[in-house]
This record gives structure tokens, sequence and C-alpha cells, in this order.
């Protein structure tokens, strides 16, 4: 059975599932980025994503329609992430606590407007796999690569975008100095907390779209606590990626490839305990989170509250 | 100088202003429950229920006759003892997110016990289990402490896998190794372990679910409060979690108190996993899910321990409150159809609400400061500047 494993099929399988699973990993965690970048640690990536889902979930099932459903998503998410900048840069509160306040009125209010206003659970037709001609066909590239839906190319898009605005323009120069040295930022004419305001809102936003990747495009569905734990490893993965957009990716990489490969040991009754199986990844982040820190460092002002000293 | 008031009455101005002010921060937790009710009053009328009505509702069926406060403590029983263990870490400025695996693996452990000295007397039994609990949360709370201090890995982070992992380790124990032989036989194979021997249960006042691990929480609760205000250890744990550049230079281990911290935050949290076994259910089972064991008690501990403001004492009104909320939540769902999800809400805006309000409390503790500063030179002019 464990050499089943290895066959090309199934190979193929594990690692188009892995890219797939990656999406709501890479929307969430490049938009902590950009909010660790700039000094603020939000926590409450689970919640937001949350109530992205269901958002998205409930508009695409009302209106049949899922452009409509993801901005939904996109809308609740810049709203939950505006409320976030104002409690962690207005009110300077501390980021990990206030983090886990949104995180538990997140999953509170998905939960319990799915309960009013669903009731049950319900499946939508979420966003279909797109074929390219020419590219899909492609032997085993096609399937890998070529025949996902398109808020998984959105996810890997993203990647590039975000190293290009935090390396190479203004905006990203302001984001980083805000994250490394908020009073010389500061001297020097920037916002700070204009630009945390904006980081912190767009991780909002791109959390949202993280839960609507989750409930109308991989799964389908919308139930009580459906991101299970995953906003709080897209979290974990932005240290694993030592803040770099790259490192984000290889991380979720990584972690939806195990994953995946978790998944498809349970279909192919490969006796392991399936409770083990899933504890892996969890494990796995634990550890890489000691190998990596080591390495990288820390933007200097990650979550302190910035104060005009005087 | 001379429009200055004499001496005496600047003092007792500042005196009148600064017990003002410490009865107002006593008060911003308070005001920070207000405002998430009222916000929870809107997310009602939005979901089309009177809010009047349904925190009647509330109100009734977590104070409405004996045993519904009975159950309000006994609901309240494993916050406090999580709150606890939250007091100790963040006054060391250690966060621990990770109650939920810490009560797992504590009642795990516990439950270990209870099932495998089936043969020995209750009073050796009980107290070794309960042991067991404490251990077992020490280490689920340990391990990222460890990871914290020696290899700067993020404690929110680790404590949150660790949440995941215990309850993996839960499930997988409970559908084998540990589960009831008797449902071994059954096509059914509900995940659970066999029941306790009723020699190991902690007493009940009866005819309520009323049990000892009350009483124990209170009583540590005192305890944490020694634990911190009167020993070095406590002492150091603070100074740890105020200063540690400041600590290190005073020659205190850092690193090691950082994980005494989160160990000691762990064990509290095992131990109620150990008291809700023994003093609630009388054996595990598992949905699946932390939650279906825990009630989220992890999580709202941590809610509990911040409305008491860290404060060991502070978080015995602040976990019967809290435990009211959920014992009313189960009337509000039969009478009015709101989810108790309502109170999950609820529990969030009050954490959002009460670290926000912490910037006038510190403007306030500034603003003392600064009186202190003016009394202190107002007394040194008036012995005619330093000697």
């Amino acid at each position: 059975m464990i050499s089943e494993l290895f066959s090309a099929t199934v190979l193929i399988g594990i690692i188009a599932s892995g890219i797939r699973l990656a999406t709501p990993y890479l929307y969430a965690a490049i938009g902590e980025t950009f909010g660790q970048r700039s000094g603020v640690l939000n926590l409450g990536v689970e919640g937001q994503m949350l109530l992205g889902a269901f958002a998205a979930f409930y508009v695409a099932f009302t209106t049949g329609n899922l452009w409509l459903g993801l901005l939904a998503a996109a809308v609740v998410g810049a709203l939950m992430g505006l409320a976030m900048a104002f409690v962690s840069v207005t009110l300077h509160a501390e980021q990990g606590i206030s983090g886990i306040g949104f995180y538990l009125f997140g999953l509170g209010v998905s939960d319990l407007l799915f309960q009013r206003m669903l009731g049950t659970v319900e499946t939508v037709n979420g966003f279909q796999p797109i074929y390219i001609r020419g590219l899909s066909d492609l032997p085993v590239l096609g399937r890998i690569l070529f025949s996902q839906n398109i808020l998984v190319y959105g996810a890997f898009v993203l990647v590039p975008i975000a190293w290009f605005v935090l390396n190479k323009t203004t905006l990203g120069l302001k984001i980083r100095a805000v994250g490394e040295n908020p009073q010389a930022a500061d001297s020097l004419g920037v916002s700070v907390n204009r630009v945390r305001y904006f980081t912190v809102t767009l991780g909002g936003v791109l959390s949202g779209i993280a839960g609507a990747s989750l409930s109308i495009a991989l799964l389908n569905v919308f139930q009580q606590n459906l991101t299970s734990g995953l906003g709080f490893i897209a979290v974990a993965l932005v240290y694993f990626g030592g803040w770099r957009p790259a490192g984000v990716l290889l991380g979720a990489l990584l972690f939806s490839m195990v994953n995946s490969l978790q998944l498809w040991v349970q279909v192919l009754g490969i006796p392991v305990p399936s409770d083990i199986a899933v504890m892996m990844p969890y494990v796995l982040t634990i550890v890489a989170l000691i190998l990596t820190v080591q390495r990288v460092r820390s933007p200097s002002a990650l979550s302190k509250p910035f104060q005009r000293e005087g | 100088m001379e429009d200055r008031l004499p001496k005496a009455e600047v003092s007792a101005l500042d005196t009148l202003r600064a017990n003002a002010s410490k009865i107002a921060d006593a008060l911003l937790p308070v005001l920070a429950v207000l405002a998430a009710l009222a916000i929870g009053a809107i997310i009602l009328l939005m979901l089309g229920a009177n809010p009047v009505a349904a925190y009647g509702a509330l109100l009734e069926g977590a104070f409405g006759s004996g045993n519904a406060v009975a159950e309000t403590i006994v609901k309240a029983t494993p916050l406090l003892l999580v709150g606890l263990g939250i007091c100790i870490a963040f006054r060391g400025n250690v966060i621990n997110i990770g109650g939920e695996g810490q009560m797992v693996v504590g009642a795990l452990l516990a439950t270990l016990v209870g099932l495998r000295l089936t043969s020995w007397p209750g009073w050796v039994v009980v107290p070794l289990a309960m042991l067991a609990g404490f251990v077992g949360g020490a280490i689920w709370g340990g391990i990222p402490g460890i990871l914290k201090a020696y290899f700067r890995v993020n404690e929110i982070l680790s404590t949150v896998m660790m949440n995941a992992i215990a309850v993996q380790a839960m499930n997988y124990l409970l559908r084998g190794p540990m589960i009831d032989p008797a449902q071994m036989e059954l096509a059914s194979r509900i995940p659970q372990t066999a029941a306790l021997p009723e020699a190991f249960r902690l007493p009940r006042l009866a005819p309520t679910r009323l049990h000892l691990g009350a009483f124990i929480a209170v009583v540590l609760a005192v305890g944490v409060y020694i634990l911190l205000w009167r020993t070095t250890l406590g002492y150091r744990i603070r100074a740890v979690g105020q200063n540690p550049d400041a600590s290190r230079y005073g020659g205190i281990r850092v690193r090691h108190h950082v994980v005494v911290a989160l160990l000691l935050s762990g064990a509290f949290a095992g131990l109620a996993g150990a008291t809700q076994v023994f003093g609630v259910n009388y054996r595990m089972i598992t949905d699946g899910s932390a939650t279906g064991f825990t009630g989220s008690a992890g999580f709202n501990g941590i809610v509990a321990a911040l409305f008491g403001q860290l404060h060991p004492i502070g978080a015995i009104p602040a976990s019967f409150l809290f435990g009211a909320l959920l014992v009313g939540a189960n009337k509000l769902q039969r009478m009015m159809q709101v989810p108790s999800a309502f109170i999950t809400s609820l529990n969030g805006l009050v954490v959002v609400f009460v670290v926000s309000s912490d910037i006038w409390r510190r403007q306030r503790q500034k603003r003392r400061l600064a009186a202190a500063q003016r009394a202190a030179e107002a007394a040194v002019a008036d012995s005619g500047g330093p000697a």
C-alpha cells in the first residue's frame, strides 16, 4: 500500500491538491505579512477568515453570484481589519490579546449567523477549474498547474505582486520603515498610523478572501469553525517565511503538501491512525518555527504600538 | 509660586484624584462588558430577537433558581482555574493561548490515573489524579515555555499548535488505546473511556452538580495571589514580565522564569481539565473537537482573567460572571432560539474592549505618577531644596 503512494497518478494527485490547499494559506499569510512588516501582529486572521467565508458563502448561496460572494468577503474582511487597526494602532491595545478577541468574535458571529440564516450545511457550485487550451493538456504539469480555479491562480499571482510592492515601491519602503523604525519614519514625515491602518485593512481584505477561497472555491460549504485553525497556521507561516513573500510561498506549499499527503494516506487506507496523520502538520509547524527563527530577524517594531516621544 | 495651593491641600487634592482614578480603573472592565452587551443588543436586534427579553432570559437562566446558581458555579470553576494560570502567564508577559490543549492533556493524564488504579482507595487516587492533571498541563505549557525561552519560538503560535496536537492525541487515545472496553463490543464505538469508579468522584452538593472543584479553585486563587505577591518566585515572574532587561541586569534568570510562568499557567489549566472529569463528567468523551470537552474554557478563562484585571482574587467574581453567561446561554437558546455562539461573540468583544480601554488606565497611571512627582518636588521645595 505504501508503494501505491509513489505511483505517478497518486503523486500528481498529491501535488495538485497540495497546490490547491495552499490557496487560503497564501491569501491570509501574504496579508499578514503586510501587517507584520509594518509592525502590527494581527492574530485575528482566523476570525476574519471565518466571517469572510460565511459572507462569501451566504451571498453566493442566495444570489448565485460567486463574484458578489467574493466581494462580500473582501468587504467584511476590510471592516474587521479596520476594527483591528483602530484597536491596535489608535488605542495601542496589546495586539496578541486583542487579536484573540477578534478571533472569538469572528468564531461566534459566523456560527451565530450560520445557525440563524442557513440552519443546515448547504453547498454551492463554487469557482470551477479553468482549462487553458494547450497548457491544461500538458502531460503532468497540466493537471498540477493549469487545471485550477481562479482563486488558486490569484493566490499564486499575489506572491510576486506582494514582493514587488514591498521591495520596489515607495509604499513598500514606507511599510518597511514603519515596521523597523517608526520614530525615524515619523520624523521623515511618514504617517506611521496611516501606513499601519492601510496594511492591517489590506490584511483583513486578504483574510476575507482566504475564507472565501475555502467556502466558495475549495470546499464549497460553510459550517461552524470551517477554518479550524488555518488562520493561526497562516500567521505562523509569516514567521516561517521570514516575513518575505517568497518564504511564505515556500512555507504554504510545504504545509499544504504535507496536508495533502496526509489526506491521501487516509484515502489509500494506509494503516496510520487518522488522528495521528491530522496531527502531523501542526507538529511540522512547530518544528519549522524552531528551525527558522534561528536565522531570521523579525521586524523590530513588531507588535509595538507607536507613540510620538515627548 | 504665590498662586500655588498650600502643600496640605495639594496633597489632599492629589490623594482624592488618585483614589478617584483608581476607582475608575476598576470600573473600566465593567464599562467594557456594558459596551459588549450593547453591541450584543444590536446583534440580537438584527437577528430579530428582543434584546431586553433575551438578556432577561440570560439572567433567569443563570440566577433563576438555586440550581441555576449552582450550575453557574460549575461552569465558572474551569474558567477560574484556567484564569489563574493566565494571571501568572500574563503577569510574566507570556501569552498562553494553549489553555484548551493543556486542559485536554491534564484531563487525559488524570483519567489514566483514575482508570489504572481502580482498586485503590478514593482518598489516594483523587489527589493523585489531580496532581496528574496538574503535571499534564504543566508539560503541555512547559514545552512552549522552553521553545520560547531557548529557541525564540513565539509562544502564541506554539500554544495554538499545541492545542491542535492535544485534540488529535485525545481523539486517538479515546478511539483506540483508552476506549471503554464495553464500547469495543458495540458497533457504535463511541469514542469515550470507561466511567470512573464512584468512589473517585469529587464530592457534590446534592442535588446540584456543584462539586468540590469550585472550592479548590477559590482556595488556589488565594494561593496564586500569595505566589505572585508574597514569594520571591512570584516577584521574579512579575519583574521579568515588566522589564526583562532590568531583571537580567538584576541577576534574575529571565529564560528560566519564562518557562516557569508558562509551565505553571499550563498546570492550572491541566487541573481544570482534571476537575472537569472527576467533578462533572466522570469519564472522557470526544466529539472530535477540543470544545466538546472543554466548552472553550481554555479561551474563556483568558476573558475572565482579563476582566479580573489579571488579579487572582479579581478572577473569582469575573469567572462567576462569565460562568453565568454560559449557563444563561442555554436558556437563551431554548427560549429565544438564539444560538449559544452569541456568547462566544460577546466574549470576543469583551476581550477587545478590555484591552482597548487599557489606554485610559495607562494615561491615568501616567498622571498619577506625575502627581506623585509634583508632590515630592513640593515637599523638597518646602524643606529648602535638596540637601
